[in-house]
């Protein structure tokens, strides 16, 4: 074949380097982005990431809904760990009202935000696994994930976006069969952990491959505003649940795993470590609801009716309350002019919401803090001079979410 | 817990006098704002002063204002004091003739983004930015789509007829 059939780029001869694109749908990057490498052999001179395939423009929507229709959008953030961003929203929202929410209600608000903060985890070090040709720690955690999510649908009647909660509080009480389900989950989840844990961490194959890949130290990390799972394995002991207490957090005893290299195999040994703490949330949770008596034991909301839906059956008989439903439904309630920031930890770092309100329905201005689109920026520096091979267990052991970062 | 909003607004105003103002505590975080200028120079400070060392860039972004004349656009800075844990909102104002507010990407690697999200949905034009192009909409758009004479589409239009989603 002489030359001149082939059409190549041009410069691309003289060039040395190889372009390479990792994405948009690429199978190894677990959601729609796109990374385009400078390969030199396999090494990796440049990456240049491309975000925003699927944005949806949640905080433009969010400028003429009412508050409670903004739930659903949180959803979509972080949708691994859905019950995290609701609870942080309708925190926010409670903040902003000034909504006083009994303690059961935080115990319950935990329960569940410890369960997603285990799902979410337990799928980025399972996909992590998979990453580097172990499938078979995903297929077995599988199945507790599938449990979570059978125990939001017993609460909410949702799995994967569950729109959980309302301001105040939970749609309805905890039924017995969620509290079985969270028994059970309980009682079986530790020992499959312990056998992730002895499948993965000493697993020659996978500490070859994740030791050393994609390091960060801590000024770094903070320069680039890492936070959560991933700051903590470059060392730095932030957590928002203890830095800034949310949700009776302050109530709970529990330790804040750290790495001290930032690579991918510290992020998975932290994220291992904040599962066992979760379950130890839940457990202390679990035992701080049962201690509630008689009325107590019903509490699952807040005294606020200005945004918290009544009952439907007082809403056939009593004016008051068909009032109340009207105009929360219709989203009349003004609420009140403001300027709030609040922030919980997400799965994957600091989730920030800040609201201004101008005294309308509708927020004025609704900015999400997405921790994942204020980390990913690192990724060029993280794998610069790596193997190609890193590029992708770097990504997936970042826990990226497309949903997240797109906003 | 030495550092109280108290004594970061007595040190700003030391330093910076007038161009620091409107200092005001919501929900407890201390909020103030400054001469656009300025922006970096008191960022610098809060950064270097040893008794400060707003060290975290949590969150940045802006707000649009369409009644204000002249300071439409403010670009909303959240920073972090992580070893003695305070929060601080810092605010600069600009034209929305010519949104210029000088780049925070020298100080925080974290900017970078968040800079380019900010020119991408209200066209903030940060001076001295590496790379400000549009990051999460198209590069072809040609407008700035979270300034508020952009209203959302009417949902209860009807001249357009969808067969599949009818509305």
């Amino acid at each position: 074949m002489s030359e001149q059939h082939i059409k190549l780029p041009e410069g691309s001869i003289e060039k040395n380097s190889t372009t390479l694109n990792l994405g948009p749908t690429h199978p190894a990057t677990h959601g729609v982005f796109q990374n385009i490498l400078e390969l030199d052999g396999e090494r990796i001179v440049s990456a240049e990431q491309t975000v925003g395939y699927i944005h949806r423009a949640f905080e433009k929507i969010a400028e003429r809904r009412p508050l409670y229709q903004i739930t659903p959008l949180t959803d979509r953030l972080n949708y691994c760990s859905s019950p995290i961003n609701n609870t942080g929203w309708h925190l926010t929202c409670e903040k902003l009202l000034g909504v006083k929410i009994p303690k059961r209600v935080d115990y319950l608000r935990i329960i569940i935000m410890e369960l997603a903060r285990i799902s979410d985890h337990l799928i980025c070090n399972s996909v992590v696994g998979v990453d580097s040709g172990a499938y078979t720690g995903f297929l077995y955690v599988m199945q507790y994930r599938e449990l979570i999510y059978e125990i939001y649908e017993e609460i909410c009647g949702s799995r994967l976006t569950t729109n959980m909660g309302r301001i105040g509080g939970f749609e309805r009480n905890f039924t017995n069969l969620a509290f079985e389900k969270l028994e059970k989950f309980l009682a079986e989840y530790p020992e499959v952990l312990r056998e992730f844990e002895n499948l993965f961490t000493r697993n020659r194959i996978f500490m070859e491959r994740t030791i050393g890949a994609g390091p960060i130290s801590g000024e770094r990390a903070l320069n680039y505003g890492f936070t959560g799972p991933n700051l903590r394995a470059a060392g730095v002991d932030y957590d928002v649940r203890v830095h800034t207490p949310y949700s009776s957090y302050e109530d709970f005893d529990f330790e804040i795993p750290v790495g001290t290299t930032g690579d991918c195999y510290d992020r998975f040994l932290v994220r291992n470590q904040e599962m066992w703490q979760s379950i130890n949330l839940i457990k202390q949770a679990y035992r701080k609801v049962q201690e509630f008596k008689g009325a107590e034991a019903e509490v699952y909301h807040a005294d606020a009716p200005a945004y918290y839906l009544p009952e439907k059956k007082d809403v056939y008989t009593k004016m008051e309350a068909l009032i109340w439903h009207f105009k929360i439904i219709m989203g009349e309630t003004d609420i009140p002019p403001g300027e709030v920031y609040l922030s919980v930890e997400g799965a994957n770092g600091e989730l920030g919401f800040y609201l201004i309100s101008d005294g309308g329905r509708a927020p004025y201005r609704l900015h999400f803090r997405r921790p994942c689109f204020i980390y990913y920026q690192a990724y060029s520096e993280l794998t610069k001079g790596s193997m190609l091979s890193d590029a992708v267990i770097v990504m997936s052991s970042l826990n990226l979410i497309a949903g997240e970062m797109d906003g | 817990m030495s550092l109280t909003n108290e004594t970061i607004k007595e040190q700003l105003i030391g330093k910076f006098g007038e161009q620091v103002s409107h200092f005001e505590e919501p929900y407890g975080m201390l909020s103030f704002e400054s001469l656009n200028e300025i922006n970096l120079k008191v960022m610098q400070f809060l950064y270097d002063e040893p008794g400060l060392q707003f060290r975290f860039l949590t969150d940045l972004c802006a707000v649009h204002f369409p009644g204000q004349t002249g300071r439409e656009i403010a670009v909303v800075y959240h920073l972090h004091n992580l070893v003695e844990n305070v929060r601080i909102r810092f605010k600069v104002f600009t034209d929305i003739e010519k949104p210029d507010v000088f780049t925070a990407t020298q100080l925080f690697s974290a900017a970078n983004w968040m800079e380019r999200e900010t020119f991408d949905f209200y066209g903030v034009n940060f001076v001295g930015h590496p790379n400000l192009k549009r990051i999460l909409n198209v590069d072809e758009m040609d407008y700035f789509p979270m300034r508020k004479e952009y209203p959302l589409e009417e949902q209860t239009r009807i001249d357009k007829d969808d067969a599949m989603f009818g509305r």
